[in-house]
């Protein structure tokens, strides 16, 4: 059976680590170290397909399959073991990593080439795979915080992989640092939550712990409680507010990285995360609610900063922080399989999005500033339609797969009477059509810009190849998801549906059939993005005058939004400088050193007092050491003779 | 020896306690004049002498072997390499007082005094010796040279021959620790 | 035995005691050497006291053997005297004082 072969597709990109890893320095072709790490991950997606093609074929309620490799803690209570679990979810998941990972792999052998670094790329990007799918095919939550620690790791050995190059203000360690660090905020929250749900459910395991959550009392704070504490993790991992800050740092890595750890993987773990428990979070309306509010504020606020970024990279990086928060806002409202449906599509388009980008970068040898572009059309064809094709799905438009994802999440949140959240999707939806429309502007049209002495030319095969399956990807992807009220059967719900139906139960959520209502909202939400699509073309088009005399007018509000609300320096006030002054103050000079360090070097001293004050016995002059003779024997003698 | 005894019927006993003491006021005296004497040459002297005050102790003793080997080695050999390196060093006399005055001599002397009369008082006034004063043989022939050489050469034939290895010993090592270096 | 044990070993200690305060007070090395030998044969006397006293050869044969560990060690001893008189041109004893702390 095919799903028998998952763990195989698990550990073949392991596989692919160590062997690029140990010996990737000797192998001097390229072509062998990308193909090793290209097949390790290619293979992951054919073993996907097949345990797709085999769970199609199985009857509905018997698409589940536990595959338990060996047992890894059992302990008191604990037992988890390294098991994966097989369902609807997780081969959707597998596909996503596998596919999209796949088509990246073989994208950067032609991105990577000649890098010195070529072997440690793919012996991390492996490693990278390796983790992902561990996360998400894991049947516990032991095993998924592995690969989320992982996935973590990863990310921060691929930001900082250009080591000694400069990042803005610091180095791209710098940058590699923050991701991880903060990171690691959200990871704290994970954590606490996953104890609190073995003290809660006494069982780690999936299936365990949503059985007995399935019969759990409604609204008790303890759910509240795991389930806050599971979504902050969520915001570390998918950066969403607070902790979304990482993200446009972490385009200091090479673009490959950008595009598979922080657009189509690592980033959705948060939303995978979270769809997979949503039976937890079905038992705190409060907490759905705070999903969904987190969700939608950060779409909207991350699409404001994107509106004016100047790099390239950026602008995709608070793209991808927005929809995001429309992926969580699908959660929140309790559309869970809308937001993974959006998590597949914005895979696919983000995916493509960055590639292409990666692709400009390449033909304009690093030239990242978009004010420097322009006029790329004729030089960069492929490039260019792909990235439109890009950009057409990101803005949703009809029949786009963006159209579909996107336009479910806005019809699910206003049907669910969320009226302040929906229009803050939709204005995100505008500005998400403004900037991209800005960017392909800006970036393929007008006059060149660029530097003299330029001279792009269209990117080798291994790295168009995947644009334009991408690219049809990003075109034909909504089939998956078009609704009942355009025809369609919704494959993607129903092939959910079963992974969530028991939040669905507990949730109460009423089947809106307002078939009318629905196409009013979706042609609005197309004008919008069409509307945003115009603005975008003609301020940066014949009217570049109007950007330019706003910029100047609300002066202010565009040097905030710029310098994205200084967040960035408010957490720098606020946290990180409170806490390493205190560390150098009190923990480092006046514990450790202070304390510590005088402690053993006193002990030090004290035995030198010690033997300073012993030798000076050791005068040299031999009858002092006579003297200390006969003296002694006349004690013992004396001793001797009193017995 | 006990011819003679029998000879002076009267001063039998009386003769070797003579002897005793005689020598016993020779052997202090040169003792002492070696420690306190300026010059090394003079002590080394006096101690030749008190060596032959000892040989003749051994004699009283019936140790004759030991005496000859006493005056043989000690003041022949031992006592003769000394005179050397004092002459060979060239040293004259020394400063006076011969031996120096201070903390250390006060603290030594003391000690030392403390020793003898703690040994004195151990010997004669105690019975510490009270079952020798009875057994003791008269005229016992055990320091012949028959009795040592059956000793030395039955129990004590190890210790000989190691004997014979630490002199070789010796031998090299003077030699080699004296050596001018020829440069 | 006309002279009693006991006078040979106060005998003895006192020329013991008059060798350790020769070596204890003088400052010339070869005297302090002098004296040592004045010490062993001190010792030796006690031997060959108990050894008559008690009519065993045992003292003897032991003396017999201190005597010439006697004879080796004034060699050696001697020897090094000499090798420091070379460099350092004294036999002064507190001149000899560089093995301290």
């Amino acid at each position: 059976m095919a799903s028998q072969l998952v763990p195989l597709a698990v550990f073949l990109p392991l596989l692919g680590f160590l062997l690029n890893g140990l010996l990737g320095r000797k192998i001097k072709h390229e072509a062998l170290i990308g193909g090793i790490g290209s097949a390790a991950v290619g293979t992951g997606f054919v073993i996907g397909v097949l345990t797709l093609l085999e769970l199609l074929r199985a009857a509905p309620d018997d698409r589940v399959r536990i595959i338990e490799l060996v047992p890894w803690i059992s302990a008191g209570g604990l037992t988890t073991g390294i098991a994966y679990q097989i369902d609807q979810l997780s081969v959707v998941m597998l596909l996503i990593v596998t596919g999209v990972g796949f088509l990246i792999h073989v994208y950067a052998i032609g991105y990577m080439h000649g890098d010195p670094g070529f072997w440690r790329f793919f012996a991390y990007l492996n490693l990278f795979i390796f983790a992902m799918l561990n996360l998400v095919m894991a049947d516990n939550f032991l095993l998924l915080f592995f690969g989320w620690e992982g996935v973590g790791l990863c990310s921060y050995l691929l930001i900082g992989f250009w080591y000694d190059r400069n990042f803005e203000k610091g180095t791209t360690g710098d940058a590699a640092k923050k991701a991880f660090i903060v990171n690691r905020i959200g990871d704290f929250g994970f954590l606490i939550g996953i104890f609190l749900i073995f003290t809660t459910f006494g069982s780690l395991r999936f299936q365990t712990v949503f059985a007995q959550a399935a019969v759990f009392e409604m609204g008790r704070n303890v759910m509240i409680a795991i389930t806050l504490a599971l979504f902050l993790g969520a915001t570390g991992k998918s950066a969403q507010i607070p902790l979304f800050i990482w993200l446009p740092d972490a385009m200091a890595g090479p673009t490959p990285v950008s595009a598979l750890i922080h657009a189509a993987t690592m980033v959705t773990a948060g939303v995978y995360m979270v769809a997979r428990c949503a039976i937890l979070y079905a038992l705190a309306p409060v907490s759905l609610e705070v999903v969904a509010i987190v969700g939608a504020a950060t779409a909207l606020l991350a699409a404001t900063v994107g509106l004016v970024q100047n790099d390239i990279k950026k602008v995709l990086a608070y793209s991808t922080v927005s929809q995001l928060g429309y992926m969580f806002l699908a959660l929140g409202v309790g559309a869970f399989s809308a937001g993974i449906f959006h998590l597949m599509t914005h895979a696919f388009f983000k995916a493509l999005l960055f590639l292409g980008a990666g692709s400009v970068i390449h033909a304009l040898h690093n030239e990242q500033d978009i004010q420097n572009m322009g006029g790329l059309k004729a030089s960069l064809p492929v490039t260019y339609w792909t990235f439109l094709t890009g950009a057409i799905a990101i803005a949703g438009i009809f029949p786009f797969s963006g159209f579909f994802s996107k336009d479910e999440i806005l019809w699910k949140t206003f049907a669910g009477g969320q009226w302040g959240l929906w229009l803050m999707g939709l204005a995100g939806a505008l500005m998400t059509a403004f900037y991209m429309f800005r960017l392909v502007t800006l970036t393929f049209t007008g006059e060149h810009r660029w530097a003299q002495g330029k001279h792009p030319h269209e990117s080798p095969k291994t790295m168009t190849i995947p644009l334009i399956v991408l690219a049809f990807l990003s075109l034909v992807g909504g089939i998956l998801g078009i609704p009942a009220s355009l025809g369609g059967s919704n494959a993607i719900e129903h092939w959910l549906a079963p992974v969530f139906q028991p939040a669905y139960d507990r949730m109460a959520l009423g089947q809106h059939q307002n078939h009318a209502l629905e196409y009013a909202l979706m042609v609005l939400s197309v004008g919008v993005a069409l509307s945003g699509i115009f603005l975008a073309r003609t301020w940066y088009g014949r009217r570049k005058d109007i950007p330019e005399s706003l910029a100047a007018r609300f002066a202010p509000a565009y040097k905030l939004i710029l310098n994205k609300y200084y967040v960035d320096e408010a957490y720098d006030a606020a946290v990180v400088t409170p806490i390493r002054k205190g560390s150098e103050r009190l923990l480092w000079k006046g514990l450790d050193v202070g304390v510590i360090d005088w402690t053993v070097n006193a002990v030090a001293r004290l035995f030198g007092a010690i033997s300073r004050s012993l030798r000076v016995v050791q005068t040299g002059l031999t009858q002092n050491y006579v003297l200390v003779f006969v003296a002694g024997v006349i004690a013992m003698l004396a001793w001797l003779l009193a017995q | 020896m006990s011819s003679i005894a029998q000879h002076s019927t009267s001063g039998t006993v009386t003769f070797e306690p003579l002897l005793f003491f005689f020598l016993a006021a020779m052997a202090v005296t040169t003792a002492v004049m070696m420690v306190v004497h300026r010059n090394p040459v003079v002590s080394a002297i006096s101690l030749i002498g008190n060596f032959f005050c000892l040989a003749g102790f051994y004699l009283l003793l019936r140790a004759q072997l030991l005496a000859v080997l006493q005056i043989a080695v000690y003041a022949g050999a031992i006592m003769v390499l000394v005179v050397f390196v004092i002459m060979l060093l060239n040293l004259g006399e020394e400063q006076s007082p011969a031996f120096r005055l201070g903390f250390r001599t006060v603290i030594g002397t003391g000690l030392a005094i403390g020793f003898v009369l703690e040994m004195l008082y151990l010997f004669v006034l105690t019975p510490f010796t009270e079952p020798l004063r009875r057994d003791i043989q008269a005229g016992a022939g055990v320091g012949t040279v028959e009795a040592m050489g059956a000793a030395l050469f039955s129990r004590y034939l190890f210790p000989l021959e190691l004997t014979g290895m630490l002199l070789l010993a010796a031998v090299i090592g003077a030699v080699i620790l004296a050596k001018k270096r020829l440069t | 035995m006309s002279v009693p044990l006991p006078y040979f070993l106060s005998l003895s200690a006192v020329l013991f005691t008059i060798g350790v305060i020769g070596v204890l007070i003088r400052r010339n090395v070869i005297v302090v050497f002098m004296c040592i030998e004045l010490m062993l044969n001190a010792v030796n006397l006690t031997l060959i006291a108990f050894s008559s006293a008690l009519g065993d050869i045992n003292g003897q044969a032991l003396v017999f053997f201190v005597m010439a560990v006697a004879a080796a060690e004034a060699a050696v001893g001697l020897a090094i005297v000499i090798a420091l008189f070379r460099n350092k041109q004294t036999v002064n004893i507190d001149d000899m004082n560089i093995l301290k702390w």
